[in-house]
């Protein structure tokens, strides 16, 4: 390998050692697998937008239906945020759909006694949060599979869900809330600018503060990092954590939009927040992976389904449609290591 | 750096170590030291003691007695992040970098420069950078670019990384455990050619190696050790392979130290 001689330049080198040529730097980026682990998902985005575009020319790309997406895709890309920085150190989060009833039943019950909505809102965000916590310290301090922890918490959550509804829906009549649901700037709703500002806050995090480094570290090769330094356990801790507030901030972001707390819940959400990680080009194996990339796997995963009803498609075609570009883009990301 | 003490002081001394596993008795008073600006080896069959020796050094376990000078003063380790405060630093065999992060996260992983202010800390990329660069050069560690990541790099660029990473920070010894088990032979050239560099630089260097062409051509100080004993100390000066390969072994009637 031949590398430039930087003893030449001597003192200079510390003020300006890059760069060789544009055109040599590009050709570098487009060489690299993480480029395109980062990048597939957003020229799938593209595609499927001209592949929509096609099949309903008058419909789909109004502004009313890229309202309609976007609203929609809200909720599972606040979500998808905690998912990532969990499958970032290697793990998963399978309770988060169950975490978002069990706050949204929590607000609920808040609202039905009267309490104000900020309390109710804190009560959803806190309980996310503890559920949250407690997956991280069984997962790192007793050191039990991920799968295990998270798929309990996912009973555990519905079980206590239902036990504090008694199983009914509580209506959450709320004028600020609902302005709130229904409000937007332009054509992008509110609650889609929640979504973009912790998507915003997450990828800060991750490539600016030395906490986001130690969660890639943890991710990369636990034991390494722990070897030099790295307080894995407090990492582990801290993206199950983070994955539970998103949940609770995703469940006062739900109730918004159907004006109920539902102790019912939504599986979809579940495999929507794994798959658009997956889309958005993190690792399962941990180490690798960005907030943005499954952000935009969120909303190309419900930019989708809403393609394909506003094309006619019925509705259990839907289902096959993005099982099959999970699978695919899964294959995409995994070659390109 | 901090100004490393004259060449040829002691820099480490572990005194009369004992360790045993259950009823394994894995280290049975061991004594050894090694100087500033030299490199010392330690040599041994499998099961020797070896590495249960720097482990205690490195401050990954714990002796059940004897102790530890470092520069003269007595020093208890608990954990590895202690035996790194006071500057003794580890190269592990396998625990190297993490190949996900690029060379300057991996040489700056828990020891981040960050600006602004608590809560709102933010990684000096610009200067871990340019640092990254400064220490890859002051070794002489040809790597084009310190934002590569690790995953890309051969074998000897790595324990190259891992090397200038133990290095590059005020550290007063530096511990490899088979630096170059793994590489080829012109790799393991340019670590050897490392390793004289930072003995250059005053640093005391304890190496573990079962090659002893390797051992003789680097060192200047050999402990042999046989069944949680040193069976001798020689400079490596003084002998020869065919005299080591017979301590090793046993072969050899008279201990020497």
């Amino acid at each position: 390998m031949q590398t430039p001689d930087l003893k030449d330049s001597g003192v200079a080198d510390m003020a300006a050692p890059e760069p060789p040529s544009v055109m040599k730097k590009l050709g570098f980026t487009l060489k690299s697998p993480y480029f395109w682990a980062n990048w597939t998902v957003v020229f799938a985005l593209i595609v499927a937008i001209i592949i929509f575009w096609a099949l309903s020319p008058d419909t789909f790309l109004t502004s009313y239906n890229i309202s309609t997406i976007l609203t929609a895709a809200a909720v599972p890309a606040i979500l998808v945020v905690g998912q990532a920085f969990v499958v970032m150190t290697a793990g998963i989060d399978l309770s988060n759909a169950a975490v978002v009833t069990l706050s949204a039943v929590s607000f609920g019950a808040m609202f039905a006694a009267g309490q104000p909505l900020i309390l109710c809102i804190a009560v959803a965000v806190v309980v996310g949060f503890a559920a949250g916590s407690v997956n991280g310290v069984i997962i790192a301090q007793f050191k039990i599979n991920d799968f295990i922890v998270t798929l309990g918490m996912l009973s555990l959550a519905q079980g206590v869900a239902l036990v504090i509804s008694n199983a009914t829906p509580v209506q959450v009549i709320s004028e600020p809330l609902a302005q709130f649901a229904l409000g937007k700037v332009g054509v992008i709703p509110y609650i889609m600018i929640v979504a973009v500002i912790l998507v915003i806050i997450g990828q800060i995090v991750l490539t600016q503060t030395r906490f986001g480094t130690h969660v890639l570290a943890t991710g990369g090769n636990s034991e390494t990092a722990r070897a030099m330094g790295v307080r894995t356990k407090a990492m582990k801790i801290s993206v199950y954590a983070i994955s539970g507030v998103t949940a609770g901030i995703a469940s006062v972001v739900l109730i918004s939009r159907i004006g109920a707390a539902e102790p019912a819940m939504n599986t979809s959400l579940l495999l929507n927040s794994v798959a658009a990680v997956v889309l958005g080009g993190v690792s399962l194996f941990g180490g690798r992976g960005n907030v943005v990339g499954p952000f935009v796997g969120a909303i190309l995963l419900t930019m989708i389904l809403n393609g394909l009803i506003v094309a006619g498609v019925p509705q259990y075609y839907q289902f096959i449609a993005i099982g099959i570009i999970v699978m695919v883009s899964a294959i995409l990301v995994r070659t390109a290591k | 750096m901090t100004t490393s003490p004259e060449n040829g002081t002691i820099a480490v001394q572990a005194i009369d170590i004992v360790k045993n596993y259950g009823s394994v008795e894995a280290l049975r008073g061991v004594s050894i030291t090694a100087r500033a600006g030299e490199v010392t080896s330690i040599i041994g069959d499998n099961g020797a003691g070896k590495s249960t020796l720097i482990k205690i050094i490195a401050g990954v376990e714990k002796a059940d007695s004897g102790s530890i000078e470092l520069y003269g003063k007595p020093v208890e380790f608990h954990s590895p992040e202690a035996a790194r405060a006071a500057g003794i630093e580890t190269v592990y065999q396998t625990l190297g970098l993490i190949e996900d992060l690029s060379i300057w996260q991996n040489l700056f992983l828990d020891r981040e420069r960050l600006v602004g202010f608590p809560p709102f800390r933010f990684l000096n990329k610009r200067v871990m950078r340019t640092e990254a660069r400064r220490m890859l050069d002051e070794l002489d560690v040809h790597i084009p670019s310190v934002k590569a990541r690790v995953r890309g790099l051969s074998g000897g660029q790595r324990q190259a990384v891992a090397i200038s990473r133990a290095a590059g920070w005020s550290s007063q010894v530096v511990i490899m455990d088979e630096p170059t088990a793994a590489l080829g032979v012109r790799e393991t050239a340019k670590v050897e050619e490392l390793v004289h560099r930072l003995k250059a630089r005053g640093l005391a260097v304890i190496v573990i190696s079962h090659n002893f062409d390797q051992v003789l051509r680097l060192s200047e100080q050999i402990w042999v050790m046989r069944q949680g004993n040193v069976i001798a100390g020689l400079r490596a000066a003084d002998t020869n392979g065919d005299e080591l390969v017979a301590l090793i072994t046993g072969a050899s009637a008279t201990p020497r130290s």
